[in-house]
């Protein structure tokens, strides 16, 4: 019974996300399955960077669903913040991983000082450590239990994922070496992003969209 | 007045050791086997694997498979498939490709500026001209990755002494080929191309200073920098400018790319250090190609003996 309610509440979109979120992992395993150069000659650099790229893309898309909503009306992205949030826990985790080990082990035995001066030494790593931590608290609270335990504090907590956004962009920016256009583009969106969510911000913009449709729709009334 | 070599300068012992004349055919073929089976294809291969350019060419030669530390020589196939070459893509599995069909004939290096004898050699002068010796040494990325790789070339020293330096020239500056339509890398604004990288001339004279034609015993592809290139073995790879076209002695610092496009992350020296960290990351261990744990870096990545008297007195962390 359970199973078949989960399965009619799948929407389209739904199951769209869950297969691209899913994709970069899968496409790493068919990489390394097959060789490729980079990952057959320096795998932790590849698989850190291509799992880093996948975190910092899911938790753009899933801060993008409010203002897709803002900006369309498109109510039905909204489910999708909780599984592509932790989705991008997901790579946040498995990149941090690959980062202890890559760091911490030295002379064939895991050192564990040398991952604790590769995470809190070096402002990026720091910065990428903290956006990573976040995600973990809103992985970890992002079930109906601790929505009712929590309350509005909830609510609180989960705006964190702002912070994370933030720090996630700074972590990309302070790792490339001189050209920053990339991560620049996702500092533009996140800004963009978050600029949406300004009350007032938003509320001109949610008049101006429903004004226009109004409009619209007395035209088309008016020719019929 | 022309450059006197001190004793200091000869060369010690178990560097000779890695540097073999380099005499084509003898042992090569026996030895080419052993690498051919190290350069160890991936995991299920698929049937196309006839065509595979994985696996390394028979004419490879090398006359060892170690350099004077007992570290075994980088795979041909993870050599010349894994580079930095911001001149083709910043992508180090993408450069091969883009480099393939790049010309290196005809080529010519100009050496002038503060000599009594400028010259210009063409690529067949320089390979023809200077005894090309077989040198093993380690190349150390500054991202923390590192490779042992047997080049095929000579001391940049002799070709100094050819051009004969002035008394007031005291830097010898690098330059690589400048051309955005065979280089497409250098249309990229975030950088002042042309690469530009420099040394001392003390530095430059070390016999450990080396002008490489080729690895492998084969002339360098294009991704290794064909058809001439500097090898520092001391200092982090970005110091062993590629695809040179112009040396010139000169008698104030050179600007090199990376100083010009991040002066507080890549200084002048450039010397492997464990102990100067990179603003960004630690530079106490490196990933050796084909290892999976990483290993300590040593520094002047393991040639302090033959290079540390360059820099008696001088703040190596003022000086990175």
């Amino acid at each position: 019974m359970a199973k078949r309610k989960s399965k009619n509440s799948w929407t389209p979109l739904q199951i769209i996300t869950h297969l691209g979120a899913l994709f970069p992992l899968a496409w790493l395993a068919w990489d390394f399955w097959q060789g490729q150069t980079a990952l057959l000659i320096n795998p932790f650099q590849e698989a850190t960077l291509r799992t880093g790229e996948a975190a910092i893309i899911l938790l753009m898309l899933s801060l993008a669903c409010t203002p897709i909503n803002i900006l369309f009306g498109f109510k039905q992205v909204l489910p999708l913040r909780k599984p592509l949030g932790n989705y991008a826990f997901m790579y946040a985790a498995i990149h941090f991983a690959i980062f202890i080990v890559d760091n911490g082990l030295v002379s064939n035995s895991l050192d564990l000082w040398a991952v604790y001066e590769a995470t809190f030494e070096k402002r990026f790593a720091l910065v990428g450590f903290a956006a990573f931590v976040i995600l973990l608290a809103l992985a970890l609270t992002s079930n109906q239990w601790s929505m009712r335990t929590l309350r509005k504090n909830w609510k609180r907590l989960h705006r964190f994922v702002y912070a994370a956004g933030i720090f996630a962009v700074i972590h990309f920016v302070w790792l490339v070496k001189s050209d920053i256009r990339e991560p620049l583009i996702y500092g533009a969106l996140l800004t963009l992003m978050l600029a949406l969510r300004i009350p007032a911000v938003r509320k001109w913009v949610v008049n101006t969209r429903q004004n226009l449709t109004q409009g619209r729709q007395a035209t088309a009334n008016s020719s019929s | 007045m022309a450059i006197k070599i001190s004793s200091s300068e000869i060369t010690p012992e178990h560097v000779y050791l890695s540097r073999r004349k380099f005499m084509i055919g003898i042992g090569a073929l026996a030895t080419s086997a052993a690498v051919l089976s190290a350069c160890g294809n991936q995991v299920g291969s698929t049937a196309s694997s006839a065509n595979s350019n994985e696996a390394a060419p028979e004419d490879i030669k090398v006359s060892t498979n170690t350099d004077e530390l007992g570290d075994e020589l980088t795979s041909f196939s993870a050599v010349t498939s894994y580079n930095n070459f911001y001149e083709f893509t910043t992508s180090k599995e993408g450069v091969a490709g883009m480099a393939e069909g790049f010309s290196t004939s005809p080529w010519e290096v100009e050496v002038g500026g503060l000599v009594n004898n400028p010259k210009t050699f063409s690529i067949d002068d320089l390979r023809t001209k200077f005894d090309q010796e077989e040198r093993i040494y380690r190349l150390r990325c500054v991202e923390g990755w590192s490779m042992v790789i047997p080049w095929m070339g000579f001391s940049l020293s002799e070709i100094l002494e050819e051009v004969e330096p002035t008394s007031q020239a005291k830097y010898v500056r690098f330059e690589t080929l400048y051309d955005p339509d065979r280089l497409p890398g250098q249309s990229s604004r975030w950088y002042d191309w042309p690469y530009v990288e420099g040394l001392r001339l003390d530095e430059a004279m070390n016999p450990l200073a080396t002008m490489a034609t080729g690895l492998y015993g084969k002339h360098l592809l294009p991704q290794n920098g064909a058809p001439f290139r500097l090898v520092v073995p001391w200092k982090y790879g970005f110091k062993s400018i590629k695809s040179i076209v112009k040396i010139e002695l000169v008698d104030t610092m050179p600007v090199s790319l990376w100083m010009d496009a991040a002066p507080n992350e890549y200084g002048f020296y450039a010397n492997v250090n464990p102990e100067v960290p990179h603003p960004r990351w630690s530079q106490a261990t490196e990933r050796r190609i084909g290892e999976f744990g990483r290993r300590d870096t040593l520094p002047f990545n393991g040639y302090g003996e033959e290079v540390a008297y360059l820099y008696d007195g001088m703040d190596l962390r003022e000086n990175f």
